[in-house]
């Protein structure tokens, strides 16, 4: 598969059925970290960020940041989560991004559980969980190729640590690897239009990890899971998700079962390589976190914030779709490129939403400028009235987003005169004095004559003519 | 009774924990958890339907801090404390395992 390749749906050899869950962490764009004052901002000196909390040293104490506690709250209720009390835990293990030797997170009594996503196909993928907790430093390893396993050793960045995130554990609801793909899509879109995470995952302020199994067809077991984990764009998360798959079905075919582990994904050969075995939760030996209380927000404040929440993609999808008379799935590039409201606004000046909808999808994709809703829909309307051809209202279109204006002055000013019908009547007669025998394949059905027409009519006027009002002419002509 | 622990789970604790034990050190630790765990089961019996979970000691909720910036270390402080460093990040031996 190389990076010109359209997007096909893999298959899986017949028999077998993809079960995946994902697992995104998301870094909240607080002005500081989860549990002290320094600040959250990507791409800062290393250790610059630093203070004795997010170092880990003896005798500091986290105090929570609120708004991280607000965004994450708000992020539960924008994945039609259930907002609980929660307590905040420690799960520990070694390594040197953590310098306290444990994370602070939530484990039993998470903020979030319980939730769902609707992706713009209208599948519904489960939410088991959002819960907070904080990030780890970053880690570079150094000597060797850069690689882990042949490094002399590694350096570590704290500025990370300590950053808020939410990690969104998904039920193993996804079944193909486009609705996997189309998840993360859909969840970055949430964050950014929420505004709680930039969502970024050139920049780790997203990351996806991906647990995959695979089950015959009609079962409904669930079998051993790997993660799959080192995704770094939506476009790996596909191509990993199928390796992985197939991985076990090869396993499988040869009576052999795959062993449950973390796996790193490894972009440039296309495969994922052996981590370590996962461990088992108990591993991490959690307990709730003594310096932090509970969580535990009023109903009211729950409230408020649901009130606050700006109209998220799924809903805004529905309305556009509906206004357009569309399927909710047909609008959904135009919502993610947030031109929805233009759309919305032309349309209720009027204009006719298909071609609306096909104008912001193939002629606006580098943004609306100077167009406005009463222009669009001025110029909708010269196109659905034959006044316009679409090449040419494609041209308007390209001045009112440079400088808005007047599409019918514009189109005036371009010599976008509309045919009147007895002038293109005149053309069409001399036509089938010239070419009686073509006109006669063409009265006897033979369509494929029509386009020596229509390309000599075009002749004629100089491109000005509007196809379908030829076409029109012509049936009727043929008819008549 | 058979012991609520045993000698392998002692030392996959101590493994997690990063502890060294000797031999015997294992067998006295077996031991002494496995009381510690008995206990553990006489509380485990008692019927506590009707006893909210205690999470903390304290009867305080949502402590909570504005989202306001301070000011960090001076890095050069913070890392004049550490074993080793190279470009102004803490340098730390070679980590076998998962690169996280
Ligand atoms: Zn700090």
């Amino acid at each position: 598969m190389t990076d010109t390749a359209p997007v096909v749906e893999p298959t899986l050899p017949d028999g077998w059925e993809l079960v995946v869950g994902l697992e995104v962490h998301c870094e909240l764009s607080t002005a500081t970290k989860l549990f002290c004052g320094c600040r959250n901002r990507f791409g800062d000196d290393p250790n610059t960020n630093v203070c004795p909390v997010c170092l880990g040293l003896p005798g500091s104490l986290p105090v929570l940041n609120g708004s991280a506690v607000d965004y994450a709250m708000r992020l539960g209720l924008a994945l039609n989560c259930t907002v609980n009390p929660a307590v905040f835990a420690r799960k520990n293990y070694f390594y040197p991004d953590m310098p306290k030797d444990y994370q602070v997170t939530q484990y039993d009594l998470p903020t979030s559980t319980d939730g769902h996503l609707e992706l713009p196909d209208g599948t519904v993928v489960g939410i088991e969980r959002a819960h907070i907790e904080e990030d780890t430093g970053k880690s570079t390893h150094v000597g060797g190729s850069g690689r882990i396993h042949d490094a002399t050793h590694s350096l570590v960045d704290y500025n990370r640590a300590g950053i808020p995130l939410v990690e969104i554990v998904s039920r193993p609801d996804i079944r193909t690897v486009e609705s996997a793909r189309a998840y993360a899509s859909e969840l970055r879109a949430i964050l950014t239009s929420i505004d709680v995470s930039d969502a970024k995952m050139e920049e780790g302020s997203m990351r996806v990890d991906a647990n995959v199994s695979v089950r015959p067809i009609g079962s409904d077991e669930l079998r051993t899971r790997c993660e799959v984990k080192n995704i770094n764009s939506i476009r790996s998360l596909g191509r990993a998700i199928e390796y992985e798959a197939n991985r076990h079905i090869d396993l499988y075919d040869s009576g052999q079962t795959p062993r449950q582990e973390t796996r790193h994904w490894d972009e440039a050969n296309g495969r994922s390589t052996s981590g370590r075995s996962k461990e088992d939760s108990e591993d991490y030996r959690y307990f709730p976190e003594p310096d932090l209380v509970p969580l535990d927000p009023t109903g009211a404040q729950v409230d408020a914030i649901a009130e606050a929440m700006p109209p998220l993609p799924s809903a805004r999808r529905h309305a556009l779709a509906d206004a357009a008379g569309l399927e909710a799935g047909s609008v959904a590039l135009v919502v993610e490129r947030g031109q929805d409201e233009l759309a919305l606004a032309a349309i209720s000046a009027g204009a006719d939403g298909g071609i609306v909808i096909k104008h912001l999808e193939n002629n606006l994709a580098d943004g609306t400028g100077e167009l406005t809703a009463e222009s669009f829909a001025a110029l909708a309307a010269m196109e659905a009235d034959g006044r316009l051809s679409a090449t040419q209202a494609k041209t308007v279109l390209t001045d009112l987003v440079a400088s808005g204006g007047d599409p019918t002055s514009i189109a005036a000013a371009h010599g976008f005169e509309a045919m009147d019908t007895g002038e293109l009547d005149a053309i069409l007669d001399r036509l089938i004095a010239d070419n009686p025998d073509e006109w006669g394949r063409f009265v006897d059905g033979d369509r494929k004559v029509q386009g020596f027409f229509v390309g000599q009519i075009m002749k004629a006027t100089k491109g000005q003519a509007d196809g379908k009002v030829v076409n029109m002419l012509m049936q009727q002509r043929a008819a008549g | 009774m058979s012991s609520p622990i045993s000698r392998d789970d002692v030392a996959h604790v101590a493994r997690l924990a990063r502890l060294e034990l000797t031999p015997d050190e294992l067998d006295r630790f077996t031991g002494q958890l496995a009381a510690v765990l008995d206990h553990a089961a006489d509380v485990e019996a008692l019927d506590v339907t009707d006893v909210e979970p205690t999470h903390h000691p304290y009867p305080l909720r949502n402590v909570q801090r504005a989202d306001v910036v301070v000011p960090s270390c001076d890095r050069d402080e913070v890392l004049a404390e550490a074993p080793a460093s190279e470009d102004g990040r803490f340098r730390v031996p070679p980590v076998l395992g998962e690169e996280a």
